[in-house]
């Protein structure tokens, strides 16, 4: 196995394009190296992505948040305008693992990990958030949730990697939250997680609502019935709980060690309306 | 840092009581302390198990060629390797195993009983080549079908573990085999007659689930079998005299030909009484003439180790409306797992042991399924029972609108109590822990909405046993204690207490060791709570040999009779007519004329101890629950629990402490999930959850002293006790919170959705 660490975004899609199918993209590790020592997988080549500058950098372009691939779910945590803008991301990265993962796991590691229960790809989903993906043959743009195409698989190309993550402009009177379902308090892995995303307009009714699921389908999945539930309303409950039969009804789970199908259908209506609740709550603070 | 004891029964002693910090603590915080993986010896091999992927299945053959021809690999065995054995049970911590067992559970002869089954090993010069060498085993198997569940293997036509099993304890004898092993029965009175008594009578089925002891440290060991035929062992294990027993009996070996040494113990709960690795560690090194090494993945010790038995238990109590209860009856089905030996019999004998009552009926059958074997788990076969009973009780108490407590107090088991097992009780204290329950701040502490409070109590014998200890007296007059009983709870710190006690010297003067098999007599093991008690027990008749030999060289010195010096306070002292006659002499001064006046000082017990002192307890649980995810928070606990005397009171509270936590995760979420095909597909600490700190909350605890009075400080054993409670006062808790009885465990969040919503149809309709 060869280790290299590239310290620009094109050294980086060289080496991967020239390492064929047996090249693995490392960024914190707390997937990748679990399941070396598991010997689930057996690279040839891993490019570890941590030296190139724009994978580690939490910036604003124009209004916009990006979150570089790398960045770990402790520096995120203790980002203000990361947490102030995107509170319900925020959440979901300082979620992953416990304080020693936190120094090393990532965004884009949780979402080309491809579990459907990694619990940072529902609130990315919610957000809008797209992925800035370089590969050979230049940078192109893919919404979150186009990223995964089932367990274990990627949309991406030999020699893409996910170099950041676009956050969309934020309106007055928004936030996000996410919330996930685990029988401990932590160290598990969900059985559910519900992220939303909600803006009001002035008047107090939400103009736009984004509702994604993860754990409960081969993928994390975008509930567009579940915002239309929504927008117009003043999340009342009886808008809640349209939203949460939407949710529920989008549910394709399977019966696992983890969550049966009817248990997971039914959490996955109970999480999307209480992190609602929790998003209008931050909405209406947020100015 | 000495502080005094919160329980301590009276202020008459010096040390027992106190807090002083553990002697094993700063390697244990510091990594120094080496557990069983932590050895390493010149030109040590790698042993690694081939284990069976079915849950039944005939071994037809096994073919190892390939495996032997790959570089690296130095040997392989086999069931070949073995002898067989015949039946012969004998004690393993509180639990009987047969060596004919012994044999085939570390490694397969006719068939794999289990998913994990060892059938083979392989020594080689590295984890890889071992791996490799595994997977060039070829075995043939008949896959046969299994059967799991203890009323499943009842049935006349489940598949049979042992086609040979015929059940004992039945008159006349069956003619047919089947999975039932035994069958077990306890009597007192007549229950007809006791039921005849009662204007309520309330029965009910209950089930629990199999649960892994959860220790940490995976089982681990290195054997070192030489040419002459003598052999050194290192393990992690609770016992490391009843190792050697084991491993010499299936290796045809002399006793004083094997020496054991027991490792730190990282959590053994009751697991690690048993030998899974070892004699299999040193077949490998007797065949391959190299040191070898074993360490399970946490896999395998899920697949291969433990559990505590899963059961059915039906019970039936009857009581009057004025609260007494006049009979008990129940039905326990244990599942032994793939030997029979499940602890269904100390089931049997504790499920109504909190009670005095006229009338009690407990039959108990042990059954094979084709799960890992049981092992001892903390105050086996109790909590299963005890769970059952308590329930019935509280739901008994909620009938009549009398406090739980109260009931418990007005029933309660107490000095003179004839226990439907047999012994009539000496001084006990239960109700100690009910009157404190009753008015400890818990439990009468408002609730918040929706929450629900619930209260159990428990009970459990304790045991004593042959145990060896001896004192070395240095030069400098500090003491070497060495005592041959594992040390998994800070025992090491309550025997040097106890020592300290007895001699009148500072704890800081005597330091601990585990001795190997060969520095001491034959000491059965940690467990049965006995350490505390039983080691206790043999370390103050060690320091009283001490004391005289002391007083012994004091007359010698001074020239007086010996009855003529009394030793107090560390020191030797002139007494009766010769008092103030000569200057004390110190444990130290005697220490330095020892080369003068005769030579060192040894002090030396070897006893049976009798007489362990059963400890009860009661629990006060309260717990909140989501109603719309079926998650139970446990929002406040309090343990309350007699220990004799507290010798040292920090680790009784961690012994109350980590029972109830085990018990949370027993009754909340610990359960093994398989296949259809008998596959474990949970086996590691992701998916089967013991709990996580921040899932708990600090367990506050109430240590109720009441002698035992056949111990020199009044300790009873207290590590066992605490996790027999928890299970009823949670359901009962849960109860209080949902109006809604949980009879089958674990109480984890899908059941408790399905049941509320059930619950809701049901409403509806
Ligand atoms: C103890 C423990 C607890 C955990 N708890 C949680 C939890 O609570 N919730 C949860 O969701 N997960 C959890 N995880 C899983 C893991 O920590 C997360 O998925 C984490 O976000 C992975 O990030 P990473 O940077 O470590 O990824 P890595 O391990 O470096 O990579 C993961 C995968 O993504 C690929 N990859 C990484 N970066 C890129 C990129 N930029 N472009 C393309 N492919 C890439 C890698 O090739 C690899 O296949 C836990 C793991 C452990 C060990």
């Amino acid at each position: 196995m060869r280790y290299e660490a590239p310290e620009t975004i094109e050294g980086a899609v060289k080496l991967l394009a020239g390492g064929g199918p047996r090249g693995r993209v490392l960024a914190g590790g707390t997937d990748l190296l679990v399941q070396l020592r598991a010997s689930m997988i057996a690279p040839e080549l891993v490019v570890d992505i941590k030296r190139i500058d724009e994978t580690r950098e939490i910036r604003e372009e124009g209004g916009r948040l990006v979150i570089g691939a790398a960045v770990t779910g402790a520096e995120l945590g203790e980002h203000a305008a990361a947490k102030a803008m995107w509170p319900g991301v925020v959440e979901s990265a300082e979620l992953i693992g416990s304080t020693q993962i936190q120094g090393r796991a990532s965004l884009a590691g949780n979402l080309c990990n491809a579990s459907p229960a990694a619990d940072t790809v529902p609130a990315l989903v919610a957000a809008a958030a797209q992925c800035r993906i370089a590969g050979p043959g230049g940078v192109r743009r893919l919404p979150v949730e186009e990223v995964c195409t089932g367990p274990g698989q990627l949309s991406l190309d030999d020699g893409e990697f996910v170099v950041a993550f676009e956050f969309p402009e934020r309106p007055p009177h928004s936030a996000d939250a996410y919330l996930r379902f685990i029988p401990r308090t932590e160290m598990d892995i969900a059985v559910v997680g519900a992220g939303v995303s909600l803006s009001f307009d002035d008047s107090g009714r939400c103009a736009a609502a984004r509702v994604a699921l993860g754990a409960v389908a081969p993928t994390v999945i975008l509930v567009e019935e579940a915002g239309r539930a929504l927008v117009g309303t003043e999340c009342d409950d009886a808008a809640l709980q349209n939203m949460a039969a939407a949710a529920s009804a989008a549910c394709r789970p399977i019966d696992d060690k983890r969550g049966t199908v009817e248990y997971r259908t039914k959490v996955a209506g109970v999480l999307a309306t209480r992190a609602a609740k929790i998003a209008a709550q931050r909405a209406k603070g947020a100015r | 840092m000495a502080a005094t004891s919160n329980g301590k029964a009276n202020g008459a002693t010096r040390w027992i009581g106190t807090r002083p910090v553990r002697p094993d603590g700063v390697d244990k915080v510091t990594g120094r302390a080496r557990f069983g993986a932590d050895v390493h010896l010149p030109n040590m091999l790698v042993g690694k198990v081939l284990r069976s992927p079915h849950a039944h299945a005939r071994i037809r053959s096994i073919d190892a060629s390939a495996a032997l021809a790959l570089p690296g690999v130095k040997t392989v065995i086999t069931r070949d390797d073995f002898n067989d054995l015949s039946s012969e049970f004998v004690p393993a911590g509180e639990m009987l195993v047969n060596y004919r067992d012994v044999v085939r559970n570390v490694m397969a002869r006719e068939k794999a009983l289990f998913e994990g089954h060892p059938v083979a090993a392989v020594a080689a010069v590295s984890e890889k080549v071992a791996r490799e060498a595994l997977a060039l085993i070829d075995v043939d198997y008949e896959v046969l079908p299994h059967v799991l569940d203890v009323v499943d293997a009842m049935a006349p036509d489940a598949p049979l573990l042992h086609e040979d099993m015929i059940t004992a304890g039945v008159e006349p004898a069956p003619t047919k085999p089947s999975n039932i092993a035994k069958v077990v029965e306890f009597k007192l009175g007549d229950v007809a007659e006791g039921f005849a008594e009662a204007d309520i009578v309330i029965e009910r089925e209950f089930s629990t689930q199999p649960v892994h002891q959860g220790y940490i440290e995976p089982h681990s060991c290195i054997a070192n079998y030489s040419e002459d035929g003598q052999a050194e062992l290192w393990c992690t294990t609770q016992g490391h005299f009843v190792v050697r027993g084991h491993c010499a009996k299936l290796l045809g070996m002399d006793v004083s030909k094997l020496r054991v040494t027991a490792s730190e113990i990282g959590g053994g709960f009751g697991g690690k009484t048993v030998v899974y690795l070892e004699p299999v560690a040193l077949m490998l090194s007797r065949k391959s003439g190299q040191p070898v090494k074993m360490t399970m993945s946490r896999e395998e010790v899920f697949r291969a180790s433990g559990p505590a038995a899963g059961t059915r238990v039906w019970v039936k109590i009857g009581m009057t409306n004025e609260g007494r209860i006049t009979a008990g009856e129940a039905v326990l089905k244990y599942q032994a797992g793939a030997f029979q030996g499940s602890p269904v019999q100390p089931g049997c004998m504790c499920a109504f042991a909190p009670y005095d009552l006229d009338h009690v009926k407990v039959v108990g059958y042990d059954v094979l399924v084709n799960r890992p074997k049981v092992a001892a788990y903390r105050a086996p076969g109790a909590p299963q029972s005890e769970f059952a009973v308590e329930s019935v009780v509280d739901e008994l108490a909620k009938r009549i609108g009398m406090d739980p407590v109260e009931l418990r107090l007005k029933n309660a088991a107490k000095q003179g109590t004839k226990a439907a097992y047999g012994p009539t009780f000496g001084p006990v204290g239960l109700v100690e822990t009910l009157e404190e329950a009753k008015a400890h701040e818990h439990y009468r502490a408002p609730l918040k909405q929706g929450q629900g409070r619930g209260v159990a109590s428990g009970f459990w014998f304790n045991i004593g046993g042959e145990t060896c200890a001896t004192l070395n007296l240095g030069e400098d007059g500090t003491i070497a204690l060495v005592a041959g009983t594992p040390d998994i709870g800070g025992s090491r710190a309550s025997l040097c207490l106890q020592a300290a006690e007895t001699l009148g010297v500072d704890v800081e003067r005597i330091r601990p060791l585990i001795g190997d098999t060969s520095t001491l007599g034959y000491t059965f093991l940690t467990g049965g709570s006995r350490t505390a008690f039983a080691s206790g027990m043999a370390v103050v008749e060690a320091g009283k040999d001490m004391i005289r030999q002391l007083c012994e060289r004091a007359a010698k010195v001074w020239d007086i009779p010996v009855d003529a010096v009394e030793w107090a306070d560390g020191e030797a002292r002139p007494a009766g007519s010769n008092a103030g006659e000569f200057d004390p002499l110190s444990l130290a001064d005697l220490a330095r004329l020892a080369g003068k006046t005769g030579g060192p000082f040894v002090g030396r017990a070897q006893i049976n101890a009798q007489g362990a002192g059963p400890s009860f307890g009661t629990h006060i649980v309260d717990v909140d629950v989501d109603r719309e995810t079926g998650r139970v928070t446990i929002e406040r606990y309090t343990v309350i629990q007699d220990a004799g005397t507290a010798v040292h009171p920090s680790y009784v509270e961690g012994q109350l402490q980590g029972g109830a936590v085990q018990g949370i995760g027993w009754a909340l979420n610990e359960e093994y999930i398989y296949d259809d095909k008998g596959r474990l597909q949970n086996p590691g600490f992701l998916d089967y959850r013991i709990p996580v700190c921040s899932d708990v909350p600090m367990i506050d605890t109430v240590i109720v002293e009441v002698p035992n009075p056949t111990h020199p400080y009044g300790v009873r054993g207290v590590g066992e006790t605490p996790i027999v409670p928890p299970m009823a006062a949670i359901a009962n808790a849960v109860e209080d919170a949902l109006g809604m009885r949980f009879m089958d465990l674990p109480m984890s969040p899908p059941r408790v959705l399905k049941a509320l919503e059930d619950a809701r149809i049901a409403e509806a309709a």
